[in-house]
C-alpha cells in the first residue's frame, strides 16, 4: 500500500491529531518503514482460519441483574475541573 | 543478601519487625534512589505511613504484611496520581483501587509509589516516557536503559536494599524485558489470570498484570495474592489459583524443554547465546531433557501481527482521554473536535502519536481486512503453532531480549522500527496469552542476560519449577 504525505495527514485527521509540518516530515519515513514491515503478514496463508480477538476462548459472562455498588456522583466528578451541578462540562458539540 | 519479602512479612506477623520503623527506612531509601535513578513517578509517603501505622495497630497481618509494593504507573491506586506515564493524565487521582492493589493491601502490603514506564507501555527501553517524565536508569549501569515498559518496576526491584515486590504490566513483553535488563525475576501470567480492573489499558486483549522481584519465591508470592477471578473484569478467568511457591524446588527430572532455534540466530548477541545455553545445560544437569524446535510463524510474523493488533486496540483505548473528566483539562472555548484534537496533540508523546496513527490506519475502511483482520488470523496461527509444541514440551526457552542492556546513546540511534524489533522474542507469547518468566541467566561483561521460559496456558507452575535452580540464595 502506498503511504505518502497525504496518507499521513488523513490518518492524523481521523485519529484527531494535529500534526505540525515538521511532525509530518519526521513521521512520514518512519510510518512508511513500519507499514512496509507489518505488511509481510500478507504472505501468511490464512484460508479457513478464524481471527482471534482474544488469546483464550472465554465464556460470555453476564452478572445477575441486581443493582450493585458503584461510584457516587461526587466521586465520579471528583477529577473533573469544569463540572458543575452534577454534570461534566464539555466543549460545545454543535 | 537482602531478606526475602516473605521473610519480612513473617517478621511483621510475629512482631519481630516493626512495620512503621521499617516503612520509614524504606521511604528514606526510595527518595535517595529516585534522585539518581528515576524509578518512581510518584512516592506516596503519607499513604504508606498510614498503612504501616494501621498495620501496627492491628490491621490485617496477611501474606504480604508490611511488604513495600511498588505499582506500575498504569495501575490505579486510590488517592495517588496515576498517569500511565502520560502527560495527558497528569493530575488524575483515582477514586478507586485496581483489584490487584486492593488484594495486596488486604494482605497487609504497603504501597510506596508508582513506577516509571514508557508512556502507556509504548516501548521496550522505558525511554518513551511521556512529556515531562523522567527516564529510569539501569541499576547496574546508569548509562544504560532499564528495559521497558515496566522499567521503574524492574529497576527498583534490583536496586532496593529492602525486600519488595513490584507490580508490572505486559502487553508485548513489558515485564520480562525490563526484568532481563535489570537482573531480576519477572513473571507475565496467562491472559485472564490476574484481573485487569483498574489498569490504564494499552491493548485489552493483550494486557496482563504480573509481579517482578529479586527472588523467584517472592514473584510466586506476589502472583498467589494478585491472581484469581474478579467479577469486575469480564475477561478474568475462573481458573483455580495454585500455591505457585510449592513448585520451586520440585524435581526437574522429566521436564521437557523445547529450545526455540530461531531465537539463537544472527540477530542475537554471542554473549546472550552463551549465557542462555549455559542456563539450558544447567537445567539438563538437573534432569530436564531438551530438544531444539522451530517456531517459524511466531518468529517471523509475531512482530507485525502484534504491532497491528496492539496499536489498533491502543488507538481506540486512548480515545477516552478527551480532556473533560480527568487528567489534563483546559478552557473549552473551541468546539468538541477542535478541543479533543488540541488536548491530544499537545499532550501525547511521539511514540503515542505514531501508535495511534498506525492503529487508526490498520482499522480504516478499505484497509481493515488486510491489516487488522489479517493480523487477528495470523494470531490464531501463532497460537496453534505454540499449542502443538506444548503437546510435546512443558516449557519453551529462548533469550528474553537478543542483547544486553544498551546505552542511551545506542538507543538514540535506533529508528522506531528498530525499537519494535527489541520485542522479537516476547511479542508472540504475549499474542498467544501464554505465561512467561524472565530468569536471570548470569552476567556477561558485567551486564545481565535473561533467559525466558514460556509455558502453556495456566501452567505457571512449570515456570516456577524451571526457574528454581536460578533462585538467589
Amino acid at each position: 500500500m502506498r503511504v505518502d504525505e497525504e496518507t499521513i495527514r488523513h490518518v492524523a485527521r481521523v485519529a484527531r491529531l494535529n500534526l505540525t509540518d515538521e511532525e509530518v516530515r519526521r513521521f512520514l519515513p518512519q510510518m512508511k518503514d513500519i507499514i512496509k514491515a507489518v505488511s509481510v503478514i500478507d504472505a501468511v496463508d490464512t484460508t479457513d482460519t478464524l481471527p482471534s480477538f482474544q488469546p483464550i476462548a472465554l465464556p460470555d459472562r453476564l452478572r445477575d441483574d441486581d443493582p450493585g455498588t458503584c461510584l457516587s456522583q461526587e466521586e465520579a466528578l471528583r477529577n473533573a475541573k469544569g463540572g458543575s451541578d452534577g454534570y461534566f462540562k464539555g466543549p460545545k458539540a454543535v | 543478601m537482602t531478606m526475602r519479602a516473605s521473610e519480612l512479612a513473617g517478621g511483621v506477623r510475629d512482631g519481630s519487625i516493626d512495620p512503621v520503623e521499617h516503612t520509614e527506612k524504606v521511604l528514606e531509601e526510595i527518595e535517595r534512589i529516585d534522585k539518581d535513578y528515576h524509578y518512581l513517578n510518584t512516592i506516596c509517603a503519607d499513604r504508606a505511613r498510614k498503612a504501616a501505622s494501621d498495620l501496627k495497630k492491628g490491621g490485617s497481618k496477611g501474606r504480604l504484611a508490611g511488604i513495600p509494593l511498588s505499582i506500575k504507573d498504569s495501575i490505579v491506586v486510590k488517592g495517588v496520581e496515576s498517569t500511565g506515564g502520560s502527560a495527558i493524565l497528569k493530575g488524575y487521582v483515582p477514586v478507586f483501587n485496581a483489584t490487584c492493589v486492593e488484594r495486596g493491601e488486604k494482605e497487609g502490603a504497603i504501597v510506596i509509589g508508582k513506577t516509571s514506564q514508557d508512556e502507556f507501555g509504548f516501548g521496550a527501553f522505558a525511554v518513551n516516557v511521556g512529556k515531562g517524565f523522567r527516564i529510569p536508569k539501569n541499576p547496574i549501569d546508569p548509562t544504560r536503559a532499564t528495559g521497558g515498559s515496566s522499567g521503574g518496576a524492574a529497576g527498583l526491584a534490583k536496586k532496593a536494599s529492602f525486600p519488595t515486590i513490584s507490580y508490572g504490566e505486559s502487553t508485548g513483553g513489558s515485564i520480562v524485558n525490563p526484568a532481563s535488563f535489570c537482573d531480576v525475576f519477572g513473571l507475565c501470567p496467562t491472559y485472564g489470570r490476574v484481573s485487569r480492573y483498574g489498569l490504564i489499558d494499552y491493548g485489552n486483549s493483550l494486557d496482563k498484570v504480573g509481579p517482578i522481584s529479586r527472588y523467584l519465591s517472592d514473584v510466586a508470592l506476589g502472583l498467589e495474592v494478585m491472581a484469581g477471578h474478579d467479577a469486575k473484569d469480564s475477561t478474568s478467568a475462573d481458573a483455580p489459583v495454585e500455591e505457585f511457591s510449592s513448585s520451586i524446588g520440585k524435581d526437574l527430572r522429566g521436564l521437557r524443554i523445547g529450545v526455540i532455534k530461531e531465537s539463537f540466530g544472527e540477530g542475537t548477541e554471542e554473549d546472550v547465546k552463551d549465557a542462555v545455553w549455559t542456563g539450558i545445560k544447567r537445567l539438563e544437569g538437573e534432569g530436564a531433557r531438551y530438544e531444539e524446535v522451530n517456531t517459524p510463524l511466531a518468529f517471523e510474523f509475531g512482530i507485525p501481527a502484534y504491532y497491528i493488533i496492539g496499536t489498533s486496540e491502543a488507538s481506540t483505548n486512548l480515545a477516552k482521554y478527551c480532556g473533560m473528566r480527568y487528567g489534563v483539562q483546559e478552557e473549552t472555548a473551541d468546539g468538541f473536535n477542535e478541543y479533543f484534537t488540541r488536548i491530544r496533540s499537545e499532550n501525547l508523546g511521539d511514540e503515542a502519536k505514531r501508535r495511534v496513527m498506525l492503529g487508526t490506519f490498520a482499522r480504516m475502511s478499505g484497509v481493515r481486512d488486510a491489516y487488522y483482520l489479517k493480523a487477528a488470523k495470523v494470531r490464531t496461527k501463532i497460537i496453534e503453532e505454540y499449542k502443538s509444541l506444548f503437546k510435546r514440551f512443558d516449557i519453551l526457552v529462548s533469550p528474553t531480549v537478543p542483547y544486553k542492556p544498551p546505552t542511551f546513546d545506542e538507543i538514540g540511534r535506533l529508528t522506531p522500527l528498530q525499537h519494535y524489533m527489541a520485542d522479537v522474542m516476547t511479542v508472540s507469547p504475549n499474542l498467544a496469552g501464554l505465561p512467561h518468566l524472565n530468569i536471570p541467566a548470569g552476567m556477561k561483561k558485567g551486564l545481565p542476560v535473561g533467559m525466558m521460559a514460556i509455558a502453556d496456558h495456566w501452567k505457571e507452575s512449570e515456570l516456577f519449577r524451571a526457574g528454581a535452580p536460578f533462585e538467589r540464595p
